[in-house]
């Protein structure tokens, strides 16, 4: 079916999208927590940058990150200088792309499933003589599980077609930064590569459709109070 | 004394008042709906934080303004059965009755709680499977074994039917004869008032 380089493109693709979303997921569950229970001034705009990459032409995101991860940009001179690392070019800037334009979803899916906590639960928990630490442990926590995986799930099937933002930002290195999407795209520039992109394009929509098949019914599930785990 | 509490509390347009200082046993706070009698119970268990007063239980302060003293809840121990079970819904009522359990000195004896409540056979069974009866014998069941300083009640006796209104009101005199803790009981029903209360406090 698939060659052995094309298996490598789909690994790359799966790899990047699941770095990404597991890296992310501790920074988009305290912002979800964060626009969820807390309140402070800025709380709009701090919806609204998270939300912009949704809305943000990927290709602007991507620039933006380039000036960020520079060498001599804010966050890629603090990178240089420390680690010593830079993930230009790299995979782990395809993952830094994906995992900015999945974030949104990530914190969408999370945030709601918090609001969905009964807080009176949590009140009672600290009743029974359990502290922040243990009640968000164990009530919390567990109960906006279902919400959170689902969220995961969409997130990764968000950064497996992550296309605009990872080629403006770590470009289109076969082996390194082409994922699913840019590899279909270079083939689709390659005179003859149609069945290429046929078999590419159709490992591409059954990975989509089995990610988001998997969110549907996990949050399904949590919709009717049914335990996931 | 056993409940020494004077909070006042103003939420907008209203002010919640209350004053009380009661002796030994079941203590009932009577009044309509509305009156705020919950946001009382939900002060003393340090739920909600008065804008002055204090609060006192056994000679214990848990919330002083004047000293700026305002205990956590965890540190209150109140054993604080809601109106509404608030049980835990991914927990089996084993788990739920021992989330608050204490081991050590003066704990209550598990046992003899789940006897005394008759939940023996609904250990393995999931919240949402239990009837309201149930459901209310697990919460005060939950609260007994924190090993609590104090019970408070909200409304224990509402939404049930009659068979199981006078079951848990038999339940409750055994709770104050036999624990010998303070309970802070709120009711809207005269007849539940009177029946219970060694001390009413109108709000």
């Amino acid at each position: 079916m698939l060659t052995p380089e094309e298996w490598g493109i789909v690994a790359l693709s799966l790899k990047v999208g699941g770095v990404a979303v597991l890296a992310s997921l501790p920074l988009a569950f305290g912002l979800a927590w964060l626009l969820a229970r807390a309140r402070f001034p800025g709380k709009v705009l701090l919806d609204a940058l998270v939300h912009l990459p949704l809305v943000v032409p990927p290709v602007v995101t991507g620039w933006l990150l380039l000036l960020a991860f520079a060498p001599a940009g804010p966050i890629g001179g603090w990178l240089q200088n420390w680690f010593g690392v830079s993930v230009l070019f790299r995979w782990t800037g395809a993952a830094v792309a994906s995992a900015v334009m999945a974030l949104p979803l990530l914190v969408r899916a999370i945030r709601l499933s918090l609001e969905a906590v009964d807080e009176r639960l949590e009140q009672a928990a600290r009743t029974l003589g359990a502290g922040r630490w243990r009640t968000f442990r164990t009530i919390t926590l567990p109960l906006s599980l279902p919400g959170v995986i689902a969220g995961v799930v969409l997130g990764f099937a968000r950064a497996l077609g992550e296309f605009g933002a990872t080629i403006t930002f770590v470009s289109n290195v076969p082996g390194e930064t082409q994922t699913l999407p840019l590899a279909i795209y270079a083939a689709l520039q390659t005179p003859g590569g149609e069945a290429l992109v046929l078999r590419l394009a159709g490992a591409s929509v059954l990975l989509s459709l089995v990610a988001l098949i998997v969110s549907e019914v996990i949050a399904r599930r949590a919709g009717r109070g049914l335990h996931v785990l | 004394m056993s409940f020494d509490v004077d909070v006042a509390l103003r939420r907008g347009e209203a002010a919640i008042v209350c004053r009380i200082e009661s002796g030994d046993g079941l203590t009932v706070l009577f009044g309509p709906s509305g009156a705020g009698k919950t946001s009382v119970l939900n002060m003393v268990a340090g739920l909600l934080t008065p804008d002055i007063g204090h609060v006192r239980v056994g000679g214990e302060a848990l919330f002083d303004a004047a000293a700026g003293l305002d205990l956590l809840p965890e540190r209150r121990r109140a054993g604080y059965v809601f109106q509404e079970p608030r049980l835990f819904p991914h927990q089996r009522v084993r788990a739920n009755l021992l989330y608050g359990w204490r081991v050590g000195e003066g704990a209550v004896d598990v046992d003899e709680t789940v006897g005394l409540l008759g939940l023996a056979g609904l250990l393995d069974r999931w919240p949402r499977s239990l009837s309201g009866g149930e459901a209310r014998r697990v919460a005060i069941g939950r609260a007994i074994l924190s090993n609590p300083r104090f019970l408070l009640l909200d409304e224990p006796l509402s939404s049930l039917d009659r068979a199981r209104r006078e079951e848990i009101m038999a339940l409750i005199e055994r709770l104050r004869d036999e624990l010998a803790l303070p309970i802070l009981m709120v009711t809207h029903d005269r007849g539940e008032a009177e029946r219970l209360g060694s001390r009413i406090v109108e709000i």
